[in-house]
């Protein structure tokens, strides 16, 4: 079965145009919840209204503004909101390329699958260049009124396109104080060091499953069906003993674990 | 993680999703081995920098509420349940307690048990990104894990259940901070083929030499983080500034006295918290 494309565009490099179809690479599997009434277990609605008086505000008399200071707003009126939409276009402007590892994980948003719309060669061909050269695309592109920034990935034979955060919304861990206390001891660093590497391992997203998704599914299907399956809260009690003690406990017992 | 609809939403919210004051998104303990580091979950990204209220003809700031569809009738807090939907308009009630109940305790734990060489993931799985603090009493084990894996290149992964959710979650230092990188599941992303893509064809080897030559052209070693920047809100920023100083289209109303002031900086509650100063919230 074929995905249905969620939009369509080009990516532009320099002069040159791949036509492209884009489709969602995520399909959320987090289990939804509805939020009901209470009382008659049916869906609610949300509106708008004045705090004091709880009066409802219909859509079109709700004003827009920008809170400068406590209590005080510009107000932005739609003509002047609408004035600041970016210009429609279908072009995924590449600026630049650069190492994968020069993008950092939290700049990461949602990815996306890139399709040839037409052209196959131009896109494969675009494919296997970025995967040759080891480089990743910097992007910028209008898509439903919106501005992205991006990034164009070789994935396998196929292209991605992720959504990027813009700059000014990803805090840097080089803008915060080192966390307080002395450093550490060099026992404690051998030892934590010889620890990590036990637990050293290959990235195989397979090996992690969500369990607890699991869990609450099946609860649902049991109380669906009148059953109500009782639950009990396990409480487990932690001892506290000195770092270096912990340590070389967890180290013996690793190599227990190992060795049988 | 604040794309779950929480079904216990908040009065005070202002309707815009703003949050005042920051907190801790979520406290527990990062584990490995046998160590136990207690946490606290700041959140690492700001979503929106200039977020609009929606205001009355007056200027009086709105409340978003919940009303009943059957009775029009707007819903306090404690009169909405959480249901998940079995059939049409038939919903199964499920409680917090419930949901709670079956997480067990050590589920809540982030146990990194396995460590694996951060470039070894793919960007595909990254979700959302977080700071890891230590809590009251755990600096040094904190400072421990942090230096053991800079030195490493390495990222502790473990999975652990927040707030009804559990989570893949990959920890490395930055800095001589944690940052928690939350994942995708493996069964949250689609592959090529299901997505219906065509499989690669033979390809003429000078089309892929012309493409290669672009690149190398357009390469930088750097990431130029002006690329990145969010022109349309500096915009916005821009004409909320020239329109405040013409005095135009300019509101006052009364704030509460409890709001006021309230207004922190998630950078100005995380350096507290590195700093070992954050009190008790």
């Amino acid at each position: 079965m074929t995905a249905r494309a969620i939009w369509k565009g080009r990516l532009k490099l320099n002069s040159t145009r791949v036509p492209v179809k884009l489709y969602s690479a995520v399909k959320d599997q987090t289990v939804r919840f509805h939020i009901l009434d209470g009382k008659s277990k049916t869906r609610v609605k949300q509106h708008m209204v004045e705090p004091e008086s709880g009066k409802e505000v219909p859509h079109e008399e709700i004003r827009k503004g920008f809170e400068v200071e406590p209590g005080t707003f510009v107000i932005l009126d739609k003509e002047e909101l609408e004035k600041l939409e970016p210009e429609e276009s279908r072009e995924i402007e590449i600026t630049q390329f650069v190492p994968p590892e020069k993008i950092p994980p939290e700049y990461y948003d949602r990815p996306y699958y890139l399709g040839p719309d037409g052209d196959q060669t131009a896109y494969f061909a675009l494919a296997e260049a970025l995967k040759n050269k080891e480089k990743e695309g910097v992007a910028r592109w209008v898509m439903r009124k919106k501005p992205y920034v991006g990034a164009l990935r070789a994935e396998d034979d196929h292209l991605v396109l992720f959504t990027l955060r813009h700059a000014e919304e990803v805090l840097s861990a080089k803008d915060l104080p080192h966390p307080a206390g002395r450093a550490s001891d060099k026992k404690e660093l051998t030892m934590a060091k010889q620890l990590v590497e036990m637990l050293k391992g290959e990235f195989d997203p397979k090996d992690y499953k969500d369990e607890y998704r699991e869990r609450v599914m099946e609860f649902v299907e049991k109380k669906a069906k009148g059953h109500k399956p009782r639950l009990h809260l396990v409480k487990t009690k932690r001892k506290t003993t000195s770092l270096d003690m912990v340590l070389s406990k967890s180290i013996e017992a690793l190599k227990k674990k190992k060795a049988a | 993680m604040a794309r779950r609809k929480a079904a216990k939403k908040s009065r005070s919210d202002d309707g815009n999703g703003q949050a005042r004051g920051v907190r801790p998104f979520w406290s527990g303990t990062l584990t490995f081995g046998l160590v136990s580091v207690p946490v606290d979950l700041y959140p690492g990204n700001r979503t929106n920098r200039a977020p609009l209220r929606m205001l009355s003809a007056e200027g009086e700031p709105l409340s978003r509420r919940y009303f009943s569809q059957k009775t029009e009738r707007d819903l306090e807090d404690d009169e909405l349940v959480r249901g998940f939907e079995i059939d049409k308009d038939r919903y199964v009630v499920v409680t917090d307690e419930e949901l709670e109940r079956l997480a067990p305790e050590q589920s809540r734990d982030i146990d990194l048990r396995r460590f694996v060489p951060l470039k070894d993931i793919p960007p595909l799985y990254f979700d959302r990104s977080y700071f890891l603090a230590p809590a009251a009493g755990s600096e040094k084990a904190y400072k421990l894990l942090a230096e053991t894996m800079a030195k490493s290149d390495l990222a502790g992964t473990a999975t652990f259940v927040m707030r009804g959710k559990e989570y893949l979650v990959a920890i490395f230092p930055e800095n001589g901070i944690l940052r928690a990188e939350t994942m995708r599941f493996a069964d949250e992303i689609r592959s090529a083929g299901e997505v219906g893509l065509p499989e690669k064809k033979k390809l003429p080897a000078a089309t892929v030499k012309k493409f290669e030559r672009l690149i190398a052209k357009h390469s930088r070693r750097e990431l130029s983080l002006k690329d990145l920047k969010d022109e349309q809100t500096e915009k916005l920023l821009k004409l909320v500034e020239r329109k405040r100083k013409q005095h135009k289209d300019i509101v006052e109303v009364e704030v509460p006295e409890r709001e006021e002031g309230k207004v922190i900086d998630l950078m100005a509650a995380l350096k507290k918290s590195l700093a070992g100063k954050r009190k008790a919230a």
